[in-house]
């Protein structure tokens, strides 16, 4: 069973800072890292790998030309391959337009049984690629699952974690699967891991190795258009009280005049 | 003529969506619609009628019983091209933002999950989410002739409205085998408040130090008439509290009227669920603790003294 796991690079987002006078978020020279909730994902795959359920796991990836260096920490954990997607025609694209580009990479990958993707990516956190991906690809989906196993016979199995309730899902194979962080704890590679990563095949396809443009999978396919994306303006009171028993007193009274109190 | 269609597998959000798409719909000169999906699906159009929608379509197959997101999708992209919708509100669940995303790619169209609000603007539909792992506010306009929004519970709230009255469309739409299966399904351990109800939530973190601290916590949320919820780390990894009660990204969004944060930290993960809560209160022993920084009121100081003597002074009614 071949396995594909779909990983993006995000932003180191706990170093992001904001602009004060303008909100504007400061985004250029954060580093760059695979988003955890792929790292889930990834690590289902290495164990069924592991397990003798898997064959052969490859690590899909699109991002900047920094990806090259980001993606050993996948291999590290113990894919055994990696595809990476890096062109600039797929700069500035859209949840639809990301997922376009990632179907048509596995699609030329060929012979996939089971895509793996986090529920959410760790900056925008959508979870539209998994969706569009699985209808792009013809494919049934489980979601957020916390638990994932592979069944006999070509099945999947997970359990979905939903609001109130778990809910245990059987797919039949060729499928896609979404992960939530629940599902496992990924390794940290240990360093023989990592020095053996640097031999493992990384491929790099462009957008004309894929036939795709940046008016099919990029900024020119965008079906959502940003109009601003800013701090929200911080309208909290902020007092703060450093004397337990002055702020007690304070608080409830507060509290009373906000009208939270009732009702 | 345009049409906005809602749905979502949750009736009361089905109705909030229904009652915020009016003014959209009116705005727009658009009409209003609704999906209604699975057994016993026509039962409830009288109330969504109530509500302002003029036409429920409704497709009461068996084949939508067992919520599968291919089969809604493909039911739902139907009654979307049946009813000529340029917009599909769908309720922000955790079904409805991963169903959002699928129906949107069955009608090539752009697609927002998890809208905070949505306004209509010089003509346009506008929405706000949070990116940047809940560091920004993202304002954003579909541009595609289709839209599909997920707009998340409480934005809207449901108020009867429209003329009351509406037509039924029977829909059978054309599915193919699934090919996924529900097997089982088991609610998840409960506590004894729906915290996404509660009015008043007391949410702890890890600065409460062990689970027979708990009754000090509980009697508070009892003062206040309020409900006691949990970071990740209790509400999951410790299993100290019933783990429907955990706020955060992988757990739960609250907007109560008050929310008291005691002995956690803010970290993003769990304060983008907490942001729209009316009056925010943190206790917390770090002075430089995140959560301050997004506080209403503050006391800085040991919980273990501060919560009893609130507990104590709520009590007492002064």
């Amino acid at each position: 069973m071949h396995i594909v796991v779909c990983m993006k690079q995000v932003i180191d987002l706990q170093q992001l800072r904001i602009r004060p006078e303008t909100r504007e978020p400061v985004l250029d020279g954060l580093p760059l890292m695979l988003g955890e909730f792929e790292k889930n994902a990834l690590e289902a795959a290495v164990q069924f790998k592991e397990a003798n359920a898997a064959s052969k796991v490859t690590v899909l990836a699109g991002g900047s030309a920094k990806l090259t260096d980001t993606i050993k920490e996948a291999l590290a954990m113990g894919a055994d391959e990696a595809v990476l997607l890096i062109d600039p025609a797929f700069e500035g694209a859209d949840a639809g337009g990301s997922a376009r580009l990632l179907a048509v990479a596995i699609e030329k990958l060929g012979d996939v049984d089971l895509v793996l993707l986090g529920e959410g990516s760790d900056d925008e956190y959508s979870g539209q690629v998994p969706s569009r991906l699985a209808e792009l690809l013809g494919l049934p989906q489980i979601t957020y699952a916390r638990e994932l196993e592979v069944l006999d016979g070509g099945r999947v199995r997970g359990v979905q974690d939903l609001e109130d309730v778990l809910e245990t899902v059987e797919a039949d194979l060729p499928a896609l699967v979404s992960v939530t962080s629940e599902l496992n704890e990924p390794r940290l590679p240990p360093l023989t891991a990592i020095l053996k990563a640097a031999s493992k095949p990384v491929q790099q396809w462009s957008a004309a190795d894929l036939g795709v443009s940046e008016e099919t999978v990029g900024a020119g396919a965008a079906e959502v258009e940003v109009l601003s994306n800013l701090a929200p303006e911080q309208s909290r009171k902020g007092v703060i009280y450093e004397d337990v028993e002055e702020g007690v007193t304070e608080l409830v009274k507060a509290l009373r005049q906000e009208g939270v109190l009732d009702g | 003529m345009s049409t906005i269609l809602v749905y979502s597998e949750r009736e009361t959000l089905a109705l909030e969506l229904l009652t915020g798409a009016r003014d959209i719909a009116s705005a727009r000169g658009a009409s209003l619609a609704v999906a209604l999906l699975g057994e016993g699906a026509a039962g409830r159009a009288d109330a969504c009628f109530q509500h302002g929608a003029e036409t429920a379509y409704v497709a009461a197959g068996s084949a939508l019983e067992d919520f599968q997101t291919d089969t809604a999708a493909d039911a739902l992209a139907q009654i979307a091209r049946q009813a000529d919708a340029d917009v599909v509100l769908v309720g922000s669940t955790r079904r409805g933002r991963v169903l959002a995303p699928r129906l949107a790619q069955k009608l090539e169209a752009g697609c927002v999950t998890d809208a905070g609000s949505l306004t209509v603007q010089e003509g346009q539909l506008v929405t706000t989410r949070l990116a940047l792992g809940g560091n920004t506010l993202k304002e954003e306009v579909v541009t595609s002739p289709r839209g599909v929004i997920a707009v998340a519970a409480g934005v809207f709230e449901a108020a009867p409205g429209g003329t009351g009255s509406g037509s039924v469309e029977e829909i059978s739409p054309d599915l193919p085998p699934a090919r996924a299966r529900t097997v089982e399904r088991q609610a998840k351990e409960s506590g004894a408040a729906n915290i996404e109800e509660a009015e008043r939530l007391v949410c702890i973190g890890r600065g409460v130090g062990s689970q027979e601290d708990l009754p000090v916590i509980e009697a508070l949320a009892a003062a206040l008439g309020g409900a006691v919820a949990g970071t990740r780390p209790l509400a999951y990894e410790y299993e100290w509290l019933p783990e429907d009660s955990m706020i955060g990204i992988s757990g739960k969004s609250v907007r109560p009227q008050l929310y008291v944060a005691i002995g956690l930290s803010g970290q993003i993960q769990h304060t983008v669920s907490v942001r729209d809560s009316k009056v925010i209160v943190a206790i917390n022993k770090d002075k430089s603790a995140p959560i301050f920084e997004m506080a209403d009121y503050g006391i800085v100081g040991d919980l273990y003294e501060i919560v009893p003597l609130l507990t104590e002074a709520l009590g007492r009614g002064d």
